[in-house]
């Protein structure tokens, strides 16, 4: 009897460090598997917004992220003028209104194609749709193409920073964090 | 100590350290198999053979790749493609295994659920055996990141989305497992220490409990029935091999095993020497680009049913019917509440259940092949919708069924 509650002691004893040493080793293997430092301080890029063409779709890329520039037409602004949830997609740099986003469609990732004729984003892998402001329009996407963090410096924008617009941006719900 | 005597033969000294014979008796002369079986019993046999052949092809491919995202495209289609020699020869077995393997799993499966031999005390055979499912399918993908071509860059895109739980929006979750905010270095060289090391160390731990989940319940037959294999086997010993219900594991089974065997491995290398391609999908041809998504998007043949169950519907309840998908055979013998484990062709409404749910993953998996657009999208959502159906209704099929 005294032996084996000896035996016990020590099989508790040992429990208790091999559970510190589990939790302290599993914490070590969680941070291994974190992103890199040098991978999380990739830098910002920045656009010169003056070189865009209406209604024509250029990538460009951030954070090894596609991301979509959309010079809105007038007739686009007019548009998207009657439905408030479109126009709070757009900024407004000089005279002139973009949709820039991250083309990463909102279901799973993959990179909608856009069709200049139709002013529409199509995903090929599911079928989910978006307009010209890459408002969703088709599930399955949950919600419009997110937009990067950005702040407007005169005819230059910098993906990365976070201006007041797009503060405003996040407040009101129109895009989500990325 | 034990006493150990001087040795007569090479056996004997081997038999005296480590009781070869002993080991020999009670895994193979001695390890009893019925003999109302047929040939879909040999494929256990058929795909361990399999996983032989991807481990002895991917030592081979393991010295020439490198994972690295600016060499691996390279590396596996002009380094061991072309410059190695044989080396196309273990591509495309490792390719055409990983494929075929799949098939085998799911003939295995669908074995075991006719003949009801996930029941009556061989409910830790179908566990293991879905453990070993769960475990190929993280091997699978993980090894299809490794050529990083398109395919590889998307769908790794893709899955690892699926983490972030819809609606949970788990980004943080989803970068973790990538270590960046897309698949790059980080994403391709951790997959790989799971594609060589830890997910193979799994499967074969895995593989262990699976035969030794065997061992008590043995192996059903055709017909259900409950041998007594201590007075079987005592009637075998005895001379009356004609009476008894079963055979020994060797030489008796494995001889008709290994027949089963050769049959498969002469359909699986015509399938490497002159139609490999059906494993090698053209878009992974192209290296993976980041800034671009090929036309469609779509898994291997072997995972189209359960990506077919995702599609059709919108992402939260997607990826409910989708985790639903995943784990639901795992529960098969629970779900199953009649005592009969007998074929399912005399079990009246199971009968049935049981061919409309093979019928409905062969369904799923053509839908999931094609584009997800008109009368295609109607089919997968009623597919889709059948199979959550059949599972909910799998218990109360299973309670009205009459004792047999």
């Amino acid at each position: 009897m005294k032996n084996s509650s000896r035996r016990g002691f020590m099989g508790k004893a040992f429990g208790a460090v091999a559970g510190v040493g589990a939790v302290a080793s599993l914490y070590a293997m969680k941070r291994s598997w974190d992103p890199l430092p040098s991978v999380k301080a990739a830098g910002f890029t920045t656009l010169d917004m003056s070189a865009y063409k209406e209604n024509e779709l250029v990538t460009e890329k951030w954070r090894g992220k596609p991301i979509f520039v959309l010079k809105q037409t007038a007739d686009m602004v007019k548009k998207a003028q009657a439905n408030p949830k479109d126009m709070e997609r757009l900024i407004k740099i000089g005279n002139d209104y973009f949709m820039v986003c991250v083309g990463l469609c909102t279901h799973l990732g993959c990179i909608p194609g856009y069709n200049p004729d139709e002013q529409s984003f199509l995903c090929a892998c599911h079928g989910g749709m978006y307009d010209f402001t890459a408002e969703v329009t088709k599930a399955p996407p949950p919600r419009g193409l997110d937009i990067p963090p950005f702040k407007i410096d005169g005819m230059k924008l910098v993906l990365g920073e976070e201006g007041p617009e797009y503060k405003k941006m996040l407040e009101s719900g129109t895009t989500l964090k990325v | 100590m034990a006493h150990f005597t001087k040795a007569t033969s090479l056996h004997d000294w081997l038999n005296q350290r480590l009781a070869i014979d002993t080991l020999r008796r009670v895994l193979a002369t001695e390890y009893w198999i019925p003999k109302n079986i047929n040939f879909l019993w040999a494929m256990g046999m058929v795909l361990a053979i399999t996983f032989g052949l991807l481990l002895i092809s991917g030592i081979f491919l393991l010295m020439y790749y490198q994972p690295n995202v600016n060499l691996a495209f390279d590396s596996v289609n002009y380094t061991i493609m072309q410059e190695v020699g044989y080396g196309w020869l273990w591509r495309h077995v490792h390719g055409v295994a990983a494929s075929v393997v799949f098939l085998i799993i799911y003939i295995h499966m669908f074995t075991g659920i006719y003949y009801g031999s996930y029941k009556k005390g061989r409910e830790m055979i179908w566990l293991s055996g879905m453990l070993l499912f769960v475990a190929f399918s993280a091997e699978a993908f993980s090894g299809y990141m490794l050529p990083w071509g398109q395919m590889s860059y998307w769908a790794g895109m893709v899955i690892t989305n699926l983490f972030s739980g819809g609606s949970l929006h788990a980004d943080g979750l989803v970068e973790w497992i990538r270590g960046d905010y897309v698949p790059a270095q980080a994403f391709l060289n951790r997959f790989f220490m799971l594609h060589v090391l830890l997910i193979p160390l799994a499967i074969l731990g895995l593989i262990g409990l699976h035969f030794g989940s065997l061992r008590i319940p043995h192996v059903n037959n055709q017909d259900g029935e409950e041998i007594d294999f201590e007075a079987e086997a005592a009637k075998y010993k005895a001379g009356d091999k004609a009476n008894s219900k079963v055979i020994a594991f060797v030489n008796d089974f494995m001889s008709k095993d290994m027949m089963v065997v050769s049959i498969y491995l002469i359909f699986f290398f015509y399938l490497v020497f002159y139609h490999y391609d059906f494993a090698m999908d053209p878009v992974n041809f192209d290296p993976a680009n980041g800034l671009k998504t090929p036309a469609h998007i779509y898994p291997e043949w072997y995972f189209l049913w359960s990506y077919e169950i995702l599609r059709p519907f919108s992402t939260n309840v997607g990826l409910i019917a989708f985790a639903f998908a995943q784990v639901i055979f795992v529960l098969l013998p629970f779900l199953d509440r009649s005592p009969n484990a007998v074929p399912a062709s005399r079990r009246g409404l199971f009968k049935f259940w049981f061919w409309a749910m093979l019928i409905d993953m062969i369904v799923l998996t053509a839908m999931g092949k094609v584009p997800p657009e008109g009368a295609f999208s109607t089919i997968g959502l009623y597919a889709a919708l059948t199979f959550i159906g059949l599972w909910i209704a799998l218990p109360f099929v299973t309670k009205l069924e009459k004792k047999v």
